[in-house]
């Protein structure tokens, strides 16, 4: 039962921890590019519409949600287990936020970047 | 993709990193928290190492979001990956820490992942977003 709590939360952190890069990448995207907004409008420009996007606070919870979560599974398993699995598939579940949500052309130089990044991520925490 | 751009990315390896070692230094010096103990985390917050450590992660958040707002999502994860090759080294140079070959061996996959994202473009144009010059005097 345990184990099925752990990879509950495991699937918890991937899933909440990808919502919240999404949608900080969408209101990201949405305000444009932070350095343009700074030459054109000065820094108080950024500040405002940064601090009004609310799918930029939405994306905030979300990453709250996937830290505590992940908190939660490390108090239930190993770091081992917990760390490499919850990073790993971050950067696939990312990858198809971004492709199915965001429209990004993920194209196969950056499957392949990811799967790459994927596997070092593997090896480097499971040790 | 611009010098300053590139700096953005640099940034939120750099942040990133020294962040999480600061917090990691921190998290030692103030010893292991139980679950049924977790108010203890507060305490922690006095810890100087956590303090920097959270200082230098909202520098880490606010170069994370400029880079995200001239850059794709996929593009960002992978190439400010390199920031757990980074940690690799501070933990062997500065938390004293051993490294095994399986590790190197992750680092170097990094490394690849990394090389063969930041050769590509940062960017989706999507279609929407370039108007043709000749609608635009039309509209005009």
């Amino acid at each position: 039962m345990r184990a099925f709590y752990t990879w509950l939360c495991i699937f918890i952190t991937v899933c909440t921890a990808a919502a919240g890069d999404v949608l900080v990448a969408l209101a990201m995207r949405r305000i444009g590019d932070l350095g343009e907004i700074r030459r054109r409008h000065g820094f108080s420009a950024i500040i405002l519409r940064v601090f009004s996007s609310g799918v930029l606070f939405g994306g905030v919870f979300f990453m709250a949600i996937a830290f505590f979560s992940n908190l939660i599974g490390l108090s239930w398993a190993d770091l081992s287990v917990v760390g490499p699995a919850s990073a790993a598939l971050t950067f696939v579940t990312n990858a198809l936020g971004a492709r199915f949500f965001l429209h990004e052309n993920v194209d196969r130089r950056r499957w392949l970047a990811t799967i790459f990044v994927c596997l070092g991520v593997l090896l480097l925490t499971w040790s | 993709m611009t010098i300053r751009k590139y700096l953005v990315i640099l940034s939120v390896v750099f942040f990133g990193s020294v962040g999480d070692a600061f917090l990691a230094r921190g998290m030692k010096n103030a010893g292991a928290i139980d679950i049924h103990h977790l108010s203890r985390v507060f305490s922690a917050l006095a810890n100087p190492f956590v303090i920097l450590g959270i200082f230098f992660l909202l520098a880490f958040m606010s170069s994370y979001m400029t880079a995200l707002s001239f850059a794709d999502l996929t593009y960002v994860l992978p190439a400010t990956a390199i920031s757990y090759v980074v940690m690799v080294l501070l933990s062997i140079f500065w938390l004293h820490e051993h490294v095994s070959p399986q590790r190197w061996i992750g680092v170097g996959f990094i490394v690849i992942g990394v090389g063969v994202v930041a050769g590509g473009p940062s960017r989706t144009e999507h279609p929407a977003a370039h108007v043709p010059t000749t609608a635009l005097k039309e509209r005009a």
